[in-house]
């Protein structure tokens, strides 16, 4: 067995420590060594975006992220999103427009689509449909998907200009 | 979304909750096979073959088991021998590891289970296998021809006429027939007969299959898995590994995904071996790899079909042969693919000859409407060129043929409660079809398709006990797996049948210790067979409810009523709350609870049309599609926002069948494209909005009239978007995919 690498790390706002093989990725050290089972697996090759997450806030696929490249960087998994109001409400979208069925991809989609507002508060359709395309959806059509992104920027963008 | 509505009110059908897993799925709490975990869980990983077509000559494990960390190594050798050693066991041993062949890229040959995923992947290096390679056959054409390389030399086909005497890779032979489809064909004033070939094609789910087993001291078993039904894997363990089946315990988890794909397991017994070696739990979680590559994708097919009609355009004669790969084991969807193709037409003569042949390719699975959208597109395309030499209106065509309550079908039997006349008028009726096809520019061609697509749905056994609470509130349990927003769509059954709100009721699934028997959530069965079982159990609980009301207030049963929340005494008009009957339940005799169970063996089809505009590029090929409208006969939508995700999801699929997906093979039949950069399936940018028309003709036979949902609208995509391609370029393509170098080819730019 390969010697282990010790890893320190902010996940979802908590200093983490953990042990890692240096051959792990982001994602197998998510899952297999810290437990958050809530980012996927789909594909392990950069293909499907089921195992996206924010690293240092950008959006990036945690199958192709060693785990001993987080060192001292900041990583944002579906488990933190109920912490900030703003993704609270991507996700409250997405169970109000009916955009999931299995929900395999879902946890990707709700990073992928906060990063895209973090970005881009005011998408168009277009601009959905082309920063989302790296996350593939089997069930819904994506048409859902794309009103729900829709929609909580709308909503984001509500807050925004009552404050 | 747009609904035709008959008029009927309800309190809880036909409103859009949202689902009762949206939660868990936002947060990912949700918990799938993939994530199981189990205390001094290992890790199981399974070696494949590389060959298409080869004999075992060793297996060597001794290296990866002396490795440190490896726990446990499998090889066919640990599967008990067959209790009846008939094909059939024979075959599903070898599906699950290899015992003397290989018979495609992929086929398990042994398994391992290690301390850590990595340990497990560096040890399937140190196994060593020889093989002695034999000559693959891929193509379901070559099969069939007499000198082919044999897959299995006790193969003999099985046909009206019985079993076969002579080695073959034939291993089914259908006929279907009706009239005297030759004397008809000959009649024809019009005649269409083509020849197509479909690609093999995966479901695509985004979980890969995953299971986890765990043996008690006692020898008894539990599995977890990403499964349509926790029952069927049960039966399957029972078989394979002879165990009683009250020694089985089956947990289906959240699905990611499913599609007919997971009918089958492909981990399920592999983790059972390794775990009772190890004596450890073990999880094997297959990669996406492995998915594409040794899963049941649905089959590759060669196809004629030959219609004839009269110059007034009623369809006399249909003739069809369909070649359906089986993959490596006997078992392709062509009986399904005949019973589909001509269902929405009357045809008073025809014939179907349905041939399944194995081939060195993974064994053929089930794939939503399994085998229906194949021999569609060719029936449609045949259809649709008949109509345009007749210089008829694709909807006013199939309006004249459609068939009715009492047709006679080729397959056998006569249509019951069809709503087929109502989806035409609603196809044709629709926004979209009366608008004008956006014109062609240059080099981008545009035009306009129709087809018409069938799915005959399913019925089955389902099991549900609705169990009422102190506090008045109702659980759920059912032994039906929720692939499609099954537990809201169930919810909603009991709600309205109880007249509760819909917040009363807390639906789950249970394991196959917990509730009784349930067939696979497949075949679109669920929402409506397993829908009856909620509305029975629904029943049965309010009896006795209303048995426990009398025995509190000392009247005979029979005189209290109940509606909406309340019960009442015809004799004396004392009123009692749902929630006040709940809390006395201890008093008046102990737990209630109201129990469905049920074989439903009668169901409605379902048809579905599209209609899609497409543009055509002439110097790449390539096909856009500019807007997609889905009509379908739902019966009743209990859920009309659930019901047209699924209309749009099987599109979604549709699309990418018909333009992008295939496998695809080199010469000595190793799979090319086992990754999803390479099999490419539909992306935001490829699925236009696809609007959605849901067509309501209640079938009797379900309480709420409702006909299965999930397969029909996939059947008729390919179909349509090749009509749209010949209405935008003039050619008709014949082959799926419809990718560009097919476009091109047909259109003259480059050789075939």
């Amino acid at each position: 067995m390969t010697e282990r690498t010790r890893v320190r790390a902010i996940i979802n706002g908590e200093p983490v420590e953990f042990l890692c093989e240096p051959r792990q990725s982001l994602l197998d050290c998510l899952r297999d060594v810290l437990g958050l089972t809530g980012t996927k697996c789909g594909c392990n090759d950069g293909n499907c975006g089921s195992c996206s997450v924010l690293l240092d806030g950008r959006l990036v696929n945690s199958c192709l992220v060693l785990g001993v490249e987080i060192e001292g960087r900041s990583v944002t998994t579906v488990e933190g999103l109920a912490q900030w109001p703003g993704t609270r409400i991507i996700q409250q979208s997405f169970v109000e427009q009916d955009a999931l069925q299995c929900g395999f991809c879902t946890p990707g989609m709700l990073i992928a689509s906060k990063a895209l507002l973090d970005h881009n508060p005011h998408p168009t359709e277009e601009e959905i449909r082309t920063w989302m395309s790296g996350n593939l959806c089997r069930c819904t059509g994506y048409e859902r998907l794309v009103c729900a992104v829709q929609t909580a920027a709308d909503q984001l963008a509500a807050i925004e200009g009552a404050e | 979304m747009t609904t035709k509505t008959p008029p009927e009110t309800f309190a809880v059908i036909g409103t859009t909750p949202p689902r009762v897993d949206a939660g868990a799925k936002v947060t990912g709490a949700a918990v799938y096979g993939v994530d199981v975990m189990r205390p001094r869980m290992a890790y199981g990983r399974i070696l494949r073959s590389p060959h298409a077509h080869a004999r075992i000559v060793r297996i060597d494990t001794r290296r990866a088991e002396a490795m440190p960390g490896v726990l446990a190594v499998a090889t066919a050798a640990d599967l008990p021998a067959a209790v009846d050693d008939t094909a059939n066991d024979r075959y599903a041993r070898d599906a699950t590891l290899a015992s003397e062949r290989v018979l495609y890229h992929g086929h398990p040959v042994c398994a391992i289970a290690a301390t850590t995923p990595e340990i497990a992947e560096d040890a399937l290096a140190l196994i060593d296998v020889d093989y002695e390679p034999l000559e693959p056959v891929l193509d379901v054409c070559r099969a069939m021809e007499r000198d082919a390389p044999i897959l299995h030399p006790d193969l003999r086909t099985r046909s009206l006429a019985g079993m076969g005497t002579t080695p073959t890779n034939v291993a089914e032979h259908l006929r279907f027939e009706i009239g005297d489809p030759d004397k008809a064909m000959d009649a024809a004033d019009v005649v269409v007969e083509r020849e197509f070939r479909t690609a093999t094609v995966h479901q695509g789910y985004m979980e890969p299959h995953a299971a986890t087993a765990e043996w008690s001291p006692e020898g008894t078993l539990t599995i977890w898995a990403t499964t349509q039904g926790g029952f069927s894997v049960r039966d399957r363990v029972h078989e394979l590994l002879h165990l009683p089946m009250a020694d089985i315990r089956v947990v289906p988890t959240e699905v990611g995904g499913a599609f007919g794909g997971k009918n089958v397991g492909y981990a399920d017994i592999v983790a059972a071996l390794l775990a009772r070696k190890a004596n450890r739990p073990v999880r094997v979680v297959m990669s996406r790899e492995e998915t594409l590559l040794a899963t049941g994708p649905t089959s590759g097919t060669w196809m004629r079909v030959a219609v004839g009609a009269r110059r007034d355009g009623r369809i006399t004669a249909a003739k069809a042969e369909l070649r359906f790969e089986a993959g490596a084991f006997p078992g392709a969807p062509v009986g399904s693919g005949a019973n589909c193709m001509f269902a929405p037409y009357d045809i008073p003569n025809g014939r179907i000859d349905g041939y399944g042949v194995v081939v060195n390719k993974p064994s053929t699975g089930d794939y939503r409407s399994p085998g229906a959208t194949q021999a569609v597109f060719a029936a449609e395309a045949v259809l649709d060129e008949v109509a345009t030499l007749l210089g008829m209106d694709p909807i006013a065509f199939r309006l004249l043929n459609c068939a009715h309550d009492g047709t006679a079908r080729i397959t056998g039997g006569v249509h019951e409660h069809i709503g087929i006349e109502q989806v035409l008028e609603a196809t044709r009726d629709s926004a979209h079809y009366r608008a004008p096809c956006p014109e062609s520019t240059g080099h981008l061609r545009r035009g306009r398709g129709v087809a018409l697509g069938f799915w005959g749905n399913w019925g089955a056994r389902s099991s549900v006990t609705l169990t009422v609470a102190e506090d008045g509130t109702v659980s759920l349990l059912t032994g039906s797996v929720d692939i499609t927003g099954t537990r809201t769509s169930l919810a909603m059954q009991a709600a309205e049948t109880l007249g509760l709100p819909l917040e009363m009721i807390a639906p789950a699934m249970g394991d196959t210790h917990s509730t009784g028997y349930s067939d696979n959530s497949g075949g679109s069965r669920t929402t409506m067979a397993t829908g009856i079982a909620v509305v029975r159990a629904a029943e049965d609980l309010l009896a006795r409810m209303k048995e426990r009301v009398a025995a509190w207030w000392g009247v005979d049963a029979s005189t209290v009523t109940y509606a909406l929340g309340a019960f009442t005494s015809t004799t004396t008009g004392d009123t009692m709350s749902w929630a006040e009957a709940a809390s006395h339940q201890f008093e008046t005799g102990g737990a209630v609870r109201g129990q469905g169970d049920v074989n439903v063996r009668k169901w409605g089809a379902a048809y579905a049309t599209h209609i899609v505009d497409v543009e055509v590029d002439t110097e790449t090929g390539g096909v856009r599609l500019l807007r997609h409208t889905v009509v379908q006969d739902v019966g009743r939508a209990i859920h009309p926002g659930q019901v047209a995700s699924q209309m749009q999801g099987g599109t979604s699929q549709g699309i990418g069948w018909a333009l992008y997906e295939g496998y695809a093979y080199d010469a000595q039949g190793r799979m090319l494209n086992a990754n999803l950069l390479d099999y490419k399936m539909p992306t935001y940018r490829d699925v236009p909005t696809i609007e959605t028309i849901l067509v309501e003709v209640p079938y009797p036979g379900h309480p709420y009239g409702i006909r299965g949902v999930g397969e029909a609208p996939i059947v008729a995509v390919p179909a349509a978007i090749a009509a749209a391609i010949h209405d935008a370029v003039g050619v008709r393509p014949t082959r799926l995919p419809m990718d560009p170098v097919q476009i091109l080819e047909l259109l003259g730019i480059i050789d075939p």
